[in-house]
């Protein structure tokens, strides 16, 4: 499973048609997958295991999300003020 | 961009582009044939000496003139809902960039590798070197290459803006906290001028988007040294 991750992230262009998000409103497909990642990352480290695979949440968020939004949003982490559930 | 006195759409550089071209043609003919009818008949009435005072009804005629607009409504439906799926498909990019919105300037974002971000300001009027474009140059362009599916994020960081660039066939609204998608694919290289198409303020007029389609090979050479310089 995690090399098939690895090998997706390695040929990483772009982040590809979600069909989740259809539409033009994107800014839940960038906000899900920022979750996602630093979802992943807090379960896998809480289970003793690598977080490589959630690298690939972070490739499509970097291309997604502007990074204005990505500080911001860091920041709030940092703060513990983020509104998201992670 | 627009020449002086010009009448039409700009030179498609995308396949969506032209095929909107096409449809507009066949639309516009439509209305122009319409148009013509419409005008010599009324002509024809306003000039005639004749008159018949006896006509009460006509069931030929009825069916004539709404049979007809019937079948040419059919033929205008029928392409422009093509158009609309085609503009429609999921397509796979090759490549995101982020244009966000600013008063009142552009600025894009090329982070699907590196963090390549600049600003895209318009270049002032005394600072133009001949051959220039008044009010649609800026000191640095969006380039993408060429033949490749680009997806476009807009947003903006301020008030609402939009990103439109007619050649390529796109506008699409910058709204604050709304990413909004979409995508063309240059079909040949050059260098293609738009607007701000939102009302955003006292320089509105004054923030254009240039993007420039160049080569994948000259793309790449592009980055890097758009990344050395940043």
């Amino acid at each position: 499973m995690a090399d098939v991750i690895e090998d997706k992230i390695k040929n990483y262009r772009t982040a590809p048609f979600d069909a989740r998000f259809p539409n033009t409103n994107q800014t839940r497909n960038c906000f899900q997958n920022y979750l996602d990642f630093h979802r992943c990352n807090k379960a896998l480290s809480s289970k003793g295991q690598e977080t490589s695979p959630c690298d690939w949440y972070q490739r499509v968020y970097k291309s997604l999300c502007p990074l204005s939004w990505v500080e911001k949003w860091d920041g709030q982490i940092e703060d513990g003020s983020f509104p998201g559930k992670i | 961009m627009a020449h002086p006195a010009q009448m039409g759409f700009q030179d498609a550089a995308t396949p969506v582009m032209e095929e909107l071209l096409h449809f507009h043609d066949h639309a516009l003919m439509i209305v122009y044939l319409i148009s013509t009818m419409v005008f010599y008949i009324i002509v024809a009435m306003v000039t005639t000496e004749l008159t018949n005072k006896y006509i009460l009804d006509s069931q030929e005629i009825e069916i004539m003139w709404t049979a007809l607009p019937a079948i040419i409504l059919v033929l205008i439906a029928m392409p422009s809902i093509r158009v609309l799926y085609l503009m429609d498909e999921i397509n796979d990019p090759h490549l995101t960039i982020k244009a966000m919105g600013h008063q009142w300037y552009w600025s894009y974002e090329y982070t699907d590798y590196e963090n390549l971000t600049f600003d895209s300001y318009m270049t002032p009027t005394q600072d133009l070197t001949p051959g220039q474009f008044r009010l649609l140059e800026t000191d640095h362009r969006m380039v993408v290459p060429t033949d490749a599916p680009i997806r476009v994020l807009v947003s903006a960081e301020d008030v609402l803006h939009s990103w439109a660039v007619p050649s390529l066939g796109v506008k699409m609204d910058a709204v604050p906290g709304r990413l909004n998608q979409t995508a063309f694919i240059a079909s040949r290289a050059g260098v293609f001028y738009g607007q701000c198409s939102e009302i955003c303020g006292a320089n509105h007029s004054f923030m254009p988007i240039v993007v420039e389609a160049v080569p994948l090979e000259h793309f790449e050479i592009w980055t890097a040294m758009m990344m050395e310089d940043v």
